[in-house]
């Protein structure tokens, strides 16, 4: 208990981060990502500032916060998408299996590769049939898998669609109901086999039932993958996370055990906003 | 309350009349134009008119392959040299263009797409005729691909604009290298509108006679190489209906008909593209 406690917080995280490891005791040795000392800016605006934060390997963490409290950006930052938006910039490291993504000599497009990303919104490609949205991945980076049915099919398995589609694949990916798309994209996601997935509001434009499917495959997945989540929705982070950090204000007010975060959590603010209220 | 609803429904029926008539007074000229060109064209229409040559003057009978075969020619060169830069720039000003550089080609283009087409023949004549010591079919080509240039920059660049910024994070996100996610994933969710506009602007120039007057300039004969003089049917038009000779006038009413068909056939197209689109989504 006072162990767990023991860990980052904002302030202290960011100096002594290299003193004081911020893992949780029942995590495995060596955290998959890392970020250290993280900032992240809009222009002039600092919205990240500062922030400190491990990434176990195989296991779910959780990213809360209110709206703008630099969520989105914070896991942008952890497969370089962040620097996709113009004027954008990002300052600090964050070390992927110990090696800095932010080096120079780093190419991003191999950094996200390892670490794919699925969005708020499902964006399925219009233009790709449901076969075809799947390959995206390994298409367009100029793979040419040997099995392609296979691979498909185990994709969408591995999302819980394929029965609902296996008989139109070769149908347009919107095609398909606004679950079944966010499926798809996590689907097409996986088809790469990342290392990290990170998904920013998986279900937030999704219903209580497709959101249920999409948590237990999240559940299933954290067997093999290591997840980073961003949710609104707190039962969700209870529900899902094995870690939560807590972000206001472009700062990490405190990460731990999600049980600890829900049940005693050490900062004030935090028990205010996961009590509901403020945010 | 009451009397104010009655005013208020008069008022209404008032403007939309007006917007009516003005939409009336729209389609006349038209209207007429397609009349007259269709009563006074058909007639010269026969088979011949598509597969033979022109005849000398006092000659009855004759056609204009040559022309309708050269317009298809310099249009096909048109494409040739002016689709493929205007893409490209099109896709630059969306995909890359935050810098000064980018507003000034995005000026260029407006600007250019306002020059008179007759000054655009001139440049070409300039550049290329006067070197040359020719009139020839690229030189036209050149001429009307120039003309086209503007108009497929911006319609690119416009549609590239409305493909959801979601679909290039999509990409990006499963570490496609840029490059790839503009061409394989942007640029052909965009395609069948960049398409459409293409064959608007395609159209827009196919009916052009003053670029190609000093470019292609005029040929009796079958087209024969693209460093030769190229008939056209809008120059041949010019060319017919400017003489003395009423065969000549028949011709040339019969040719207007053929590019205002060829010139609807395109727009039809371009407009079916996009409804099937629309029905694809
Ligand atoms: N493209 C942008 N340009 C400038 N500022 C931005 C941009 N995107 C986000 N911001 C700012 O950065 C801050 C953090 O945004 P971010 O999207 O990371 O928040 P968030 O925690 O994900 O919020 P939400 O829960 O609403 O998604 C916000 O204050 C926002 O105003
Ligand atoms: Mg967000």
């Amino acid at each position: 208990m006072i162990q767990s406690l023991a860990l980052a917080r904002t302030s202290e995280a960011t100096r002594e981060s290299a003193r004081t490891p911020a893992r949780p005791s029942a995590a495995p040795d060596r955290p998959k990502m890392r970020a250290e000392a993280l900032r992240a800016h809009f222009g002039k605006t600092e919205v990240l500032k500062g922030i400190t934060l491990p990434v176990e390997s195989t296991t779910v963490t959780a990213i809360i916060g209110p709206s703008g409290c630099g969520k989105s950006t914070f896991i942008r930052c952890l497969n370089r998408m962040h620097e996709v938006v113009s004027g954008a910039r990002v300052a600090g490291k964050v070390l992927l299996d110990l090696q800095d993504i932010y080096a120079p000599d780093v190419d991003p497009v191999r950094v996200r590769r390892r670490v794919g990303m699925v969005f708020q919104k499902p964006n399925p490609f219009p233009t790709m049939t449901i076969r075809e949205n799947v390959l995206a991945g390994l298409k367009l980076n100029g793979l040419r898998p040997k099995d392609t049915e296979e691979l498909v099919e185990r994709a969408l398995r591995q999302v819980a669609l394929w029965d609902e589609v296996k008989d139109v694949l070769s149908r347009s990916g919107t095609s398909l109901s606004g679950g079944q798309q966010q499926r798809l994209c996590i689907a097409r996601s996986l088809a790469l086999e990342p290392e990290v997935l990170l998904m920013d509001e998986p279900c937030s434009a999704l219903d209580p039932i497709a959101t249920a499917r999409v948590e237990e495959l999240i559940h299933e997945l954290r067997e093999r993958y290591t997840i980073v989540i961003v949710t609104h929705n707190m039962q969700q982070a209870a529900r899902v996370a094995d870690f939560t950090a807590f972000f206001y204000l472009g700062e990490l007010v405190e990460y731990d055990r999600t049980d600890v975060i829900f049940t005693r959590p050490s900062e004030k603010k935090t028990e205010d906003y996961i009590t509901g209220r403020f945010g | 309350m009451k009397e104010r609803y009655s005013q208020r429904k008069l008022v209404d029926a008032a403007v939309r009349g007006l917007c009516l008539l003005a939409t009336g007074a729209a389609l006349i000229p038209l209207g007429l134009v397609l009349y007259y060109v269709t009563s006074r064209g058909i007639g010269g229409l026969d088979w011949a008119f598509f597969t033979e040559l022109p005849k000398p003057v006092g000659e009855a009978g004759g056609g204009m392959a040559n022309a309708l075969l050269g317009t298809l020619e310099l249009v096909g060169l048109a494409c040739l040299f002016g689709i493929p830069p205007g893409v490209l720039a099109g896709v630059y000003l969306a995909e890359f263009g935050q810098h000064r550089f980018a507003k000034l080609v995005r000026f260029s283009a407006d600007v250019m797409s306002g020059v008179p087409s007759i000054t655009i023949g001139i440049f070409v004549y300039t550049l290329i005729v006067l070197r040359t010591k020719s009139f020839s079919a690229y030189a036209g080509g050149v001429a009307l691909a120039v003309l086209m240039l503007p108009t497929v920059t911006r319609t690119t660049e416009e549609l590239l604009r409305l493909v959801p910024e979601s679909l290039r994070e999509a990409a990006l996100g499963l570490g496609v290298p840029k490059w790839r996610a503009t061409l394989s994933v942007v640029l052909r969710t965009a395609a069948p509108g960049i398409a459409t506009g293409i064959m608007l602007a395609i159209a827009r120039v196919a009916g052009e006679t003053a670029p190609l007057l000093f470019t292609a300039f005029n040929n009796a004969f079958w087209p024969t190489g693209l460093a030769q003089p190229t008939a056209s049917l809008p120059v041949q038009i010019y060319t017919y209906a400017v003489s003395p000779y009423d065969d000549w006038h028949q011709k040339a009413w019969a040719a207007a008909l053929v590019l205002i068909g060829m010139v609807l056939i395109l727009n039809v197209a371009a407009r079916v593209l996009v409804r099937h689109r629309v029905r694809s989504r």
